[in-house]
């Protein structure tokens, strides 16, 4: 059923190209009952790309978005960084989406959380981004947990993803997450803003990771971030979401040679300082 | 050349910058003064000086200097 929905295209490389539209694969999907992302899936193990893909194909070839499509992300945290960061793995095809935030928009949310509009003030976070994930891809399948990450419930919330993205807005929050994750055996790519300073760490079970960066847990109960005086500008968050993905993007395909792990990328954009330092000391 | 090799890069972050001295990149130290000792100097909370790195390297507060280093000093980030 594929190969008839297939049209021929030239590739990048002058090459002929087989791909499926978006309205073939759903169409697929209703005659057979297989979801989109299944139906997706098929198409790239005979070769045929959906169109959707077809500007990734040069960073990521079928075998990567089949690896994409089968991989289970969960977001924690669905504001500034959260918001972006659904965008960004929705439309790189990542096939599970666990959105969790238990929190609601307000207008002062409106300078930087992508899926914040003026129309949805006071809706939950967690089903506007589901709302958004939907109609960017089809393939893309969603579970909602409309509450805040908890001690009690992060074990089950964040056991079995293949990722977990650390979006969250304080941070003795991040130590919850990471703690599930350590008990869950799977990676943390955590992230953090304040003004126009951000960064990013990729923590593995076995690594040092958050004791790292905001020290012994007990005095990183009461720490207030740099945010609390300097905010948080759209164009930071936004920056930071991307490099955020770029490193889950990186383990789902198994680049795993270059993470940032036991290291923190650091950018200011006061003064376009980017640097990666090294946190194993 | 002995007065240049008892300075430092000092680089503040975030809501550290507003402490940045003027002469930020040739920070003059006597050789063996400390991190923390800079911080004090500069009436930073201890707290607020959360992450040093020292030529790249995470270091701790305490850690004594020569003169020549690159040192980066971030308070802890929590924003999303």
């Amino acid at each position: 059923m594929i190969d008839k929905s297939a049209e021929r295209i030239s590739g990048p490389d002058g090459a002929d190209l087989r791909v499926v539209s978006t309205s073939r694969t759903q169409a697929i999907s209703g005659q057979t009952g297989a979801s989109c992302r299944d139906v997706e899936i098929a198409a790239l193990e005979n070769g045929v790309v959906p169109s959707r893909y077809l500007r990734n194909q040069s960073t990521y070839d079928c075998s990567d978005q089949i690896r994409f499509l089968r991989s289970r992300v969960a977001i924690v945290g669905l504001g500034g960084l959260g918001g972006a960061v659904a965008e960004i793995l929705a439309r790189a095809g990542v096939g599970a989406l666990t959105l969790v935030d238990g929190d609601r928009f307000e207008e002062h949310n409106l300078n930087r959380q992508l899926f914040c509009t003026q129309d949805n003030l006071g809706s939950t976070k967690a089903s506007a981004a589901e709302t958004r994930v939907a109609a960017i891809n089809s393939a893309v399948e969603t579970r909602v947990v409309p509450t805040f990450l908890s001690a009690e419930n992060a074990f089950q919330v964040i056991a079995g993803h293949d990722v977990v993205v650390d979006c969250l807005d304080n941070i003795p929050s991040r130590f919850v997450a990471e703690d599930a994750a350590r008990q869950a055996g799977i990676p943390l790519v955590s992230a953090a803003i304040g003004g126009l300073t951000g960064q990013v760490t990729v923590i593995y079970p076995q690594d040092g990771g958050l004791e790292w960066i905001y020290g012994p847990r007990d005095s990183a109960r009461q720490a207030q971030g740099a945010e609390h005086l300097l905010g948080c500008p759209p164009q930071t968050v936004v920056l930071v979401a991307a490099m955020q993905c770029g490193e889950v993007l990186s383990i789902l395909c198994h680049r795993t040679s270059q993470l940032l792990r036991n290291k923190l990328w650091i950018v200011d954009l006061s003064d376009h300082t980017v640097e990666v330092l090294a946190l194993a000391g | 050349m002995e007065r240049e090799k008892n300075t430092i890069d000092l680089r503040l972050f975030a809501s550290l910058a507003v402490h940045m001295p003027p002469d930020a990149n040739r920070f003059p130290i006597s050789a063996g003064t400390t991190v923390a000792q800079i911080v004090d100097g500069m009436h930073i909370p201890r707290p607020q000086a959360r992450l040093v790195f020292i030529n790249g390297v995470r270091k701790e507060l305490e850690t004594s200097l020569k003169g020549g280093e690159r040192v980066a000093i971030f308070p802890p980030l929590g924003g999303g």
